[in-house]
């Protein structure tokens, strides 16, 4: 039995659910002192003055400083994806010097021998602030005479793609939809606050950070501070969680470095949930104005998209690209003549907007299939009718979409009709429609999300098109050990997926070697010395091939040291179960013993080093591209507006699957994610740019007590981009779940005239819209 | 976030707690911490010294004293919602205890603790309200009784005075023919009641002969919905018992947040009192 395809349990659990293992936020060094941050209470002032001499003389503080102290050295935080020619991407201090433009702008620290000592000095410090007004509406932002967040003006870029011939497609067309909806921002909220640890030796340096992308983190701190790269180690030790949130160059981790080249000593922050709630960067943040023109039978004849996107403050390490990930989404699986994306990124005095789970695409994901629902139910057809009229069919794939992607693979009409027979679509129409007949108060609608994603990032030639400033590649090194284990380092660095435990199966199937035997080892640059980090459902199919390729080059590698123990040519080996055997015979020769030979490598063939190991790096040519059919029924109560989602049905098609379980739990997490989106989680900020929501209590993240439970299923239909068939699970559920979830409740308040609910779909909003239709 | 210092005490007595207290005007009790360490926490208080009062067995306990039930203050919810006497003789309370928060804050959050903070959103202080409890107060001047109806004063303020010590709660037995409900409506599992409502109704003979009934969140205190408690008696459980909730919001002052602007909270009061009280008349 192979191993891949197995419901493999995952090797890092018991440390992970322990908690026995190495966080950053438990690591400790000899003479560590801690660093507190002061922050701004401000959306947006000038800073007139900041006296820290208050703070320097008490208890257990080694320093004190203001933004201005720092000037001189701190840089400016870097943006990797300037999207236009023209973009405005403004200075950043880590510490704010002269303006602060959102509330949580760190305005000075502290750094004392312990963690309270520090947190009580930063009372000390006095901070006076010109008010400078706030820029909280992405519209009001745009008009003319607005307050400006930064000198160059509010607008960070503005671009426009069109194909087809937009203006024909909606002259004359029989049906015109045309909407709104916003995408609010959300908060991560990973399960470990962020957490940074910076040492040196006076030479080079080494930081811990709970984050996702130590390689990238390390090149961009050594442009940011001026350390030399190669006199910089990084590390991501266990980190409990990201989603997107710690896909940053943070200004925690580039003051940690300058304080630790200060002051000589280890220098260690902690974040506080609160703390992280306001300057953890945020997610989501548009509007969205769609208009969709169609044919009487609902088929699609164009497609017009303009997003203003909420770019915050300043633009962090991917922030304006992210809605432009949705760029090519928003046709989805859809065919039509003409297509047009139009985006413009607007400054705003709140915390910057940057990846979160989907970054873009979910976005994307939910506008079509929100409006789709709204040609349904303009044209008076079953959703699932209209979207099979436009699909992509099975038998066309290849299929190269109108805003430009090749899908290399894809069966919609599978999933959907697995989907439907678990769901029990037809007796859930017909409960609905008694339900409206009696005027139940309680109503049940029905929601639908035939979705599809691009993931896999990333082809690096399409990135340098996309003006992004790294490429997508992933590289993975396997070494068979002297005993005959087996020792992978992977350039991916996982915080929380179970890549040690999916690479293992790789591995395993491909050298014949016990699962048990295979170590993954990731997230140090001094070990890892090359990769481009964990995000963009990218990991299994970019660095898990890559991990695969380096197998496939061991295995030949070993081939020739098995052909020369047996005196054979390497093309009358067969290779299975971990052996080479010379074809018709018994001779054979294992790959452990084939390790010992290549590491005594005192009989060699010629031209071969010593040591069976190899690495390689892999650069897919095109993006995966997952999809499926989420189902979702849910009750609302009309009178308390109040939803219960009664039943949810996910069937994705990932491709080849390596173990089912880890899959399981991504869709369980992403749809858990995607329904927060629908009903619960929402970063509110007032008219004065106060975070309304900077604790858990305001801030609601959903618990299993609050979802449904799932029915997951799969079609599979194998990506033909990558050897190993896969397209990447991370993110398909967050993605999927969110428009199916609003898709259900707008559905059951149909009746009452409602075309949406803003989301959060809270029970107020719901409440308020049934209110509002009441005669 | 991290507090500002504070110093820490845990008596071994009552009446050395009251003592500790007596000398320190900045000092604070101590029961579960689950409200008052956020608080400290967020640098919302700065109190000098935190008298543990956890441990003391005179706050220990739920005891069957005849015609009540007396809660020590140092009940936890876990405690409370478990307690054989209390499921048999006073419902109410373990139900609305158990849709408090998580069985981690369950168990560390006290029934004297949610009284004496005194927040209108807590679900312990309308059932206490509603059944007509009585709190035992002590100080280093004695002990006395507290009416439900007089101890909660404002928001997160109640007659407590500086230097008393909550030590339990008198919670009457009400006769057979009674039948309880706590509806709560919240956003998520664990999430505080943006309103509740606490009802007691007796029938006979098909009618609904007496009710009690206390909202959560409604005002900056519980408060007791009496125009509804009126108007349901007499009634039989048709039409006009919506009518009566109806009333339900008439004294109150609801506060608009995140989660519910005042009119819908109104709104809310109307609809659950309604479902409580057909759900507690339905229980008997
Ligand atoms: C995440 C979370 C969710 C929660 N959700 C809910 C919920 O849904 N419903 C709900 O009702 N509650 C909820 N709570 C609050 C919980 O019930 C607390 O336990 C309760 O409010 C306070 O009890 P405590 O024992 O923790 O008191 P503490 O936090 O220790 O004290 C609270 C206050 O009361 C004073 N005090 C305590 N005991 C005495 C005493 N014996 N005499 C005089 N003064 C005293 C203290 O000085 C302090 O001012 C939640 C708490 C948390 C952390």
């Amino acid at each position: 039995m192979t191993e891949v395809g197995r419901p493999r349990k995952r090797k890092e659990d018991a440390r992970l659910l322990t908690g026995r293992t190495q966080w950053t936020d438990n690591l400790r060094q000899p003479g560590m002192l801690h660093v507190a941050f002061l922050r701004s209470p401000m959306a947006h002032a000038r800073i007139t003055r900041v006296d820290v001499s208050g703070a320097r003389g008490l208890p257990g503080v080694v320093a004190a400083f203001g933004g201005q102290d720092l000037a001189g050295e701190q840089g400016s935080l870097p943006c990797a994806w300037p999207v236009t020619e023209d973009v405005i991407i403004p200075d950043h201090p880590p510490m704010a010097v002269s303006e602060v433009r959102y509330v949580g702008e760190a305005v000075a620290c502290v750094v004392a021998t312990d963690r309270y000592l520090a947190a009580d000095a930063l009372e000390a410090i006095e901070v006076d602030y010109e008010p400078l007004p706030a820029v909280i509406d992405l519209a009001e932002a745009l008009a003319e005479g607005s307050p400006k967040v930064h000198e160059e003006g509010n607008k960070a870029y503005s671009m426009k793609i069109t194909t087809g011939d937009i203006d024909a497609a909606f002259q004359d067309a029989p049906v015109v939809i045309d909407r709104t909806y916003v995408q609010q921002r959300l908060i991560g909220a990973a399960m470990e606050p962020r957490a940074v640890v910076a040492t040196t030796d006076g030479d080079s340096f080494t930081l811990w950070s709970s984050t996702q992308i130590p390689h990238v983190l390390r090149v961009m701190l050594a442009l940011t501070t001026g350390i030399p790269e190669h006199k910089l180690r990084v590390i991501a030790p266990d980190v409990g969680g990201g989603f997107g949130t710690k896909l940053q160059v943070t200004a925690e981790e580039v003051l940690c470095l300058l304080l630790t080249r200060r002051l000589g000593k280890p220098i260690k922050w902690n974040e506080s949930r609160s703390e992280g709630n306001l300057t953890v960067h945020q997610g989501r943040g548009q509007i969205q104005h769609i208009r969709l023109a169609a044919e009487a039978d609902g088929r699609i004849r164009g497609l017009q998209v303009d997003l203003l996107a909420d770019m915050g403050a300043y633009l962090v390490l991917l922030t304006p690209g992210i809605p432009l990930l949705g760029a090519t989404m928003f046709n989805a699986i859809y065919k039509m003549d003409a297509y047009e994306f139009g985006c413009t990124g607007v400054f705003t005095t709140k915390m910057p907007t940057d990846a979160y789970r989907g970054a873009g695409r979910p976005e994307a994901t939910f506008g079509i299939e929100r409006i789709m629902d709204e040609l349904a139910a303009e044209l008076n057809v079953d959703p699932l009718e209209v979207r099979r009229r436009n699909w992509i069919k099975h038998e066309e794939f290849p299929y190269t979409t109108i805003s430009g992607l090749t899908y290399d693979s894809g069966n919609y009409e599978a999933a959907t009709e697995k989907a439907l027979s678990l769901f029990g679509y037809d007796k859930l129409r017909a409960e609905q429609s008694d339900r409206r007949d009696r005027g139940d108060p309680v109503q049940l609608g029905i929601g639908v999300s035939t979705f599809t994603e691009m993931c896999g990032l990333a082809p690096s030639k399409l990135l340098g098109a996309a003006r992004f400033a790294a490429g997508g590649w992933e590289h993975g090194s396997v070494r068979m050990l002297p005993t005959g284990k087996v020792e992978v380092i992977t350039g991916t660095s996982p915080h929380g997926q179970g890549h040690v435990t999916a690479w293992s199966q790789i591995v395993a199937d491909a050298l014949g070697v016990p699962f048990e035997d295979v170590a993954v080892v990731h997230g140090d640059t001094a070990i890892s010395h090359k990769g481009l980090d964990t995000y963009g459902s990218r990991s299994l199919v970019v660095g898990g091939v890559a991990v695969l390729q380096a197998c496939e080059k061991v295995r030949e590698k070993a081939r020739r040291l098995a052909a020369h123990a047996l005196e054979c040519s390497p093309e009358d080996l067969d290779f299975a179960e971990g052996a080479f055997t010379v074809r018709g015979t018994d001779s054979r020769r294992t790959i452990q013993e084939l390790a010992f030979a290549a590491f005594t490598a005192h009989d060699l063939p010629d031209g071969v080093e010593p040591s069976l190991d190899s690495d390689a790096t892999f650069d897919p040519d095109n993006y995966s591209f997952p999809h499926g059919t989420h189902l979702c029924a849910a009750e609302v109560d009309t009178e308390t507006g109040l939803v219960k989602i009664r039943s949810y049905v996910a069937v994705d098609d990932i491709g080849k699957v390596v173990n089912p379980m880890i899959v399981e739990g991504q869709v369980h997490g992403g749809i858990a994610q995607g329904i927060a989106q629908a009903l619960f989680e929402e970063a509110v900020y007032d008219a004065e740019g106060n975070l309304l929501t900077s604790t858990l209590a305001d801030y609601l993240v959903p618990s299993a007590a609050d979802l449904p439970d799932f029915t997951t299923d799969r079609t599979e239909t194998p990506a033909t981009s990558n050897p190993l068939g896969a397209k990447g699970v991370g993110e398909a559920g967050t993605i999927a779940s969110t428009p199916a979830v609003v898709n259900a409740i707008v559905d059951a308040l149909r009746p009452y005239g409602v075309q949406d609910i803003t989301m959060p779909c809270t029970p107020e909003r719901i409440w308020r819209a049934v209110e509002g239709a009441r005669p | 976030m991290i507090p500002a210092q504070f110093g820490y005490t845990r008596p071994g007595s009552l009446a050395e707690a009251c003592q500790e207290l007596a000398a320190d005007e900045e000092a604070k009790v101590l029961a579960g911490g689950q409200s008052l360490l956020p608080l400290l926490r967020m640098r919302l208080a700065y109190p000098t010294k935190l008298v543990d009062v956890g441990r003391l067995p005179e706050l220990a306990g739920v005891h069957d004293r005849g015609d009540h039930v007396f809660i020590g203050a140092m009940a936890t919810h876990d405690e409370v919602l478990r307690s054989g006497v209390v499921n048999a003789d006073c419902p109410l309370v373990a139900l609305a205890t158990a849709t408090v928060a998580d069985p981690a804050v369950r168990h560390r959050g006290t029934f004297g603790g949610s009284l004496a903070h005194a927040d209108p959103a807590g679900d312990v202080p309308a059932v206490v309200l509603a059944l007509d409890g009585v709190l035992v107060a002590r100080s280093a001047d004695g002990e006395r009784d507290i009416p439900a109806a007089e101890f909660f004063v404002d928001y997160l303020e109640s007659s407590l005075r500086q230097g008393e010590i909550l030590v339990g709660v008198k919670i009457p037995k009400l006769g057979a023919g009674w039948g309880f409900h706590y509806e709560k409506f919240q956003r998520t599992a664990q999430a505080w009641a943006i309103v509740g409502v606490a009802a007691a109704v007796r029938r006979s003979n098909g009618a609904i002969q007496e009710s009690r009934i206390a909202l959560t969140n409604m005002a900056p205190t519980p408060v007791r919905a009496h125009a509804t408690e009126t108007a349901l008696a007499g009634m039989d459980l048709g039409g006009e018992v919506r009518q009566a909730c109806a009333e339900a919001a008439a004294d109150t002052s609801p506060p608009g947040d995140l989660h519910a602007q005042p009119d819908y909270r109104r709104h809310l009061a109307r609809v659950l009192t309604h479902r409580a009280v057909r759900k507690a008349a339905g229980s008997v």
